[in-house]
């Protein structure tokens, strides 16, 4: 397995009336072929906007200040517009949380899809086009492929327009396909069945997926490997049975410790305490320092490094020090 | 990787303050606080709402303190121009413009006042007995406002006014007549819309009792739209006003409102343009510092708007 | 669909209902006869007698409404008072011409222009085409109409010399009224395009758009302007309003034979007859485009249209 998609410490500031929100520092990861990355953290921890930055759709007042994110050789942060429009859709494409706003409600459902085609694959008949849009709708489940072709988005549920906007997504084979919290806004029934489309999808097309969400549960289903971020940093990096089970950083442990399980039955579920940092005037040292059970004068101070944890498993703790060899032992007994 | 100096001793538990956990990034402010602190950010607004204090303090002072009447006529003085004794000439009768257009100001900003107060008490009142009673009254005094939208009010205005003797009076009721039923969609619209909001049917649950939901949940929420379409009733009456006295069917000479004097001024615009100029650059003034700080009050106030 | 029409036209048809009887009975209510006094008072009391018979004065109020109700449902709206043996509805349908005309040179200059100005500025939010935007969209929404078309016969009629500055004899006479005419509507148009194109470029569906790879031309054409010009549509009837209260005022200044300036003479002159046909013009009218506009909104908008009809 090859790395397809390098990200090195990408930088995104966004400007507000307020200030500048540091909203993605210093950001580093690494997506292979055919793998399935879930990013994992709590609403306002940069996870979108990393991925908007990735695909360079950042809203007007956000920009990557620094970093680089290596695609098939090129660096997309500083590719003309033109390029990052090639790569747009047809290599890299990207799904939404909500499928209810994320249509456009005027343009027929057909139209859309074949929108995609019309721009990345310029040499196809328009008959071709349509026998893949067909194609495309009853890949992704939709029943009576014709007759939903010249439908509006407004006359479908959430979860066929979820599979709608995944067939947009996969009209052009892209090589990456990032889903940003793809099953959140929908029914709980309905999530499970877009997550196994996701996964018959991925087996068939041997695409690589980047899962947003904040949600347990879709990472246990669905990834090999696990990102989690916090206060726009990345935190740890694992792949999805070392994270569930040896957790390194403090955060993770809590976030682990906040699933209800079946032994805890009957046990009040644990809570974080606290919020996270305001991203505006970042803490210097770790952002989970202020919320942290085990938090030490250094982790105050000083942005931890990235420690090894064996077999790919990075972590920014400071707990991972030799240094702290003593404290730790000191406190869990 | 920098080079940092990291001390062994560093290596320690160190002390949280429980309030740190829970910094909030922002800090919390009032609606009313912060909407007056956005405001202040928007220069055009805040332009235009210190020009308009300006525009009200000289249409209350300037006749006070000006040793002309806006009535007393000088033949010596007929379409005199612009000079340093009288500031904007004068009209047809040799009367000072300076004083005459501040007069004017006065009386037009004080009909549109009136006016809105009037629309303002009407409209919330059967805007807010129309959403919380509900049901069958509901529905009967939504009927007749429907007819009453269905009639353009200028045409409602002017048989007003011809049924009734032209004068101040006249024009404000003229002007309320129609004007309240604006008022009273948007207020009705706003409580039905906050009565099904969380925050209200919380008070529900917890056992608040009507009154308090009504004074302390709808009330004071629905401030916001009341004050941005106060903002925009004004100019609007000014602008009727001066409107009906421009084609002769409101105020008439010797009341001096804008309309009056752009009406004679526009008769004589063709040999003596100063003498419409200055009317006209008042009320347009006017009107355009309105909308602006009515655009600006609603950024503000629109809780919609508030990130 | 059908059935929705046909509850707005029953609504039309009783506010009109309610509208003339008003009407009907603030004339009856106006102090004086419409006559002279002068040439009244010298009349016999036969021929009194005759001029009231005439103009079907002389029967109780009551009465006088029956009948005139009744005139109505034939079309008949009565004799003018100032225009001698003239039915009302000639004297109305003599003056529609040149109202039409500039009213709808009016509104098509407003909307290109407005269309136009509002689209860029939201496309090029916060840059000196928004502010200049922005700028015409306050000044055309703050001064008032009256004021402009004055200074427009000025300087461009008079002192330039370029246009006529009024009358009613070849179409160039049309030119300026029309102008004047079209500020208001072109600031609304420019300003609700605008604020609707803003809240369009801020929906997920231009990111979705985005993320498609489509270029940034494409996504605004595509998806973005259809989107917000589609709402355009409903603001078409408070500009008719505008419109109206504008005519009254532009015609005047510029002489030109219209409704507008009929209805300002007649108001001068107490032509009860003319005054109460007018109105009942204005409101129809009025009521018609607002119900036409939202038929076409919901004929052009499948959310709405699919909304009624909505299947499986």
């Amino acid at each position: 397995m090859g790395k397809l998609l390098e990200v090195n410490n990408l930088t995104i500031h966004i400007k507000t009336h307020k200030g500048t929100v540091q909203a993605v520092r210093d950001v580093s990861f690494v997506l292979n072929e055919q793998e399935t990355l879930a990013v994992v953290g709590e609403s306002g921890s940069g996870k979108s906007i990393t991925m908007k930055g990735v695909m360079g759709i950042l809203p007007k007042n956000g920009k990557v200040v620094g970093g680089n994110v290596m695609f098939q050789g090129e660096d997309l942060v500083k590719c003309s517009e033109q390029k990052m429009q090639q790569v747009r859709g047809s290599e890299i494409a990207m799904i939404f949380q909500d499928p209810m706003t994320s249509l456009n409600p005027t343009m027929k459902i057909g139209k859309q899809i074949e929108e995609m085609l019309k721009e990345h694959k310029k040499d196809m008949s328009a008959e071709a086009r349509k026998a893949r849009v067909l194609e495309l709708l009853s890949m992704v489940g939709i029943s009576n492929p014709e007759a939903r072709y010249k439908q509006y988005p407004h006359q479908l549920s959430g979860g066929m327009r979820q599979r709608i906007v995944i067939a947009i997504a996969l009209a052009c084979d892209p090589k990456i396909l990032i889903a940003d919290e793809p099953t959140t806004a929908l029914d709980v029934t309905i999530q499970a069945q877009i997550l196994d489309l996701m996964k018959e999808l991925q087996k068939k097309t041997k695409t690589s997926i980047i899962i947003i969400t904040h949600n347990l549960g879709v990472v246990a289903n669905i990834a090999d490997r696990v990102a989690v971020m916090y206060g726009g940093k990345m935190v740890e990096t694992a792949d999805v049975t070392n994270l569930f089970h040896n957790p390194c950083h403090e955060y993770t442990r809590g976030l682990l410790k906040s699933i209800p399980r079946e032994e805890s039955k009957g046990e009040s579920l644990y809570a974080i305490p606290g919020t996270p940092p305001d991203l505006m005037d970042p803490p210097k040292g770790c952002p989970f320092a202020a919320r942290c059970e085990k938090t030490m004068k250094v982790c105050q101070e000083f942005m931890p490094d990235y420690f090894d944890c064996g077999s790919g498993h990075r972590s920014a703790c400071w707990m991972l020090d030799e240094r702290a060899k003593n404290f730790r032992g000191g406190e869990s007994s | 990787m920098e080079k940092r100096q990291i001390k062994d001793s560093l290596f320690e538990k160190a002390q949280v303050e429980a309030s740190e956990k829970e910094r909030i990034a922002a800090p919390a402010s009032g609606m009313l606080k912060d909407a007056w602190l956005r405001l202040k950010k928007n220069k055009a607004a805040t332009v235009s709402l210190f020009v308009l204090i300006a525009i009200i303090l000289l249409a209350i002072f300037a006749p006070v303190f000006s040793k002309y009447s806006f009535k007393d006529t000088d033949y010596s003085l007929v379409f005199a121009t612009p000079s340093k004794e009288h500031i904007f000439g004068a009209d047809q009768f040799g009367r000072d413009m300076w004083v005459r257009t501040w007069m004017g100001t006065r009386i037009s900003l004080m009909i549109a006042l009136v006016a809105a107060i009037l629309d303002l008490v009407v409209g919330v009142i059967y805007g807010a007995v129309s959403a919380l009673i509900g049901g069958k009254v509901d529905a009967v005094m939504q009927r007749i406002i429907e007819i009453l939208v269905g009639i353009p009010n200028l045409i409602i205005v002017i048989l007003f006014l011809m049924a009734f003797p032209a004068g101040v009076g006249t024009i404000i009721a003229a002007l309320s007549i129609t004007g309240w039923v604006n008022m009273a969609r948007l207020v009705r619209a706003e409580i039905l819309k906050l009565k099904n909001q969380e925050f209200v049917l919380a008070s529900q649950v917890l056992g608040t009792s009507k009154k308090d939901i009504i004074f302390k949940d709808l009330i004071p929420n629905t401030v916001s739209v009341i004050v941005i379409n106060v903002m925009f009733t004004i100019p609007s009456a000014i602008f009727t006003e001066a409107f009906l006295s421009f084609i002769g069917i409101g105020l008439a000479e010797p009341q001096a409102s804008l309309g009056v004097l752009i009406n004679g001024g526009y008769q004589v615009l063709r040999t003596y343009p100063h003498v419409l100029v200055f009317p006209a650059i008042t009320i347009v003034l006017i009107m355009v510092c309105f909308s602006i700080l009515g655009d600006g009050l609603r950024d503000a106030l629109d809780p919609q708007m508030r990130k | 669909m059908l059935k929705y029409t046909l509850k707005r036209l029953a609504y039309i048809l009783l506010t009109l209902w309610i509208v003339i009887t008003c009407t009907f009975f603030l004339m009856k209510k106006l102090p004086g006869t419409p006559f002279d006094p002068e040439h009244f008072s010298i009349m016999s009391p036969q021929q009194q007698e005759k001029v009231l018979e005439m103009y079907g004065l002389n029967d109780p109020v009551p009465v006088q409404y029956i009948k005139y109700l009744k005139n109505i449902l034939r079309g008949d709206f009565g004799t003018s008072y100032t225009y001698v043996n003239q039915k009302v509805t000639d004297v109305i349908g003599g003056r529609l011409g040149p109202s039409a005309l500039i009213g709808i040179q009016a509104v098509l200059l407003g909307l290109a222009v407005g269309l136009v100005l509002g689209i860029l500025a939201a496309w090029r939010h916060n840059t000196a085409i928004d502010y200049v935007t922005m700028i015409i969209a306050v000044l055309g929404v703050s001064v008032p109409n009256f004021v402009a078309a004055a200074l427009l016969q000025y300087y461009i009629g008079l002192k330039w010399g370029v246009l006529p500055v009024g009358f009613w004899t070849n179409w160039a006479c049309s030119i300026l009224p029309s102008i004047a005419l079209s500020f208001s509507p072109l600031a609304q148009v420019a300003r609700f395009t605008r604020t609707e194109m803003l809240d369009v470029l801020d929906q997920d569906y231009i990111v979705t758009a985005r993320a498609k790879g489509i270029s940034q031309f494409k996504v605004l054409t595509r998806h973005a302007i259809r989107n917000s010009i589609i709402p355009v549509i409903t603001i078409l009837g408070p500009i008719v309003v505008n419109l109206m209260t504008g005519s009254l005022a532009v015609e005047n200044i510029y002489s030109i034979p219209g409704i507008g300036s009929l209805f300002v003479d007649c108001i001068k002159a107490n032509d009860y007859p003319v005054i109460m046909g007018i109105t009942v013009f204005y409101a129809a009218f009025y009521m018609l485009v607002v119900l036409l506009v939202d038929l076409a909104y919901s004929l052009i908008d499948p959310r709405i249209r699919l909304a009624k009809g909505k299947e499986d």
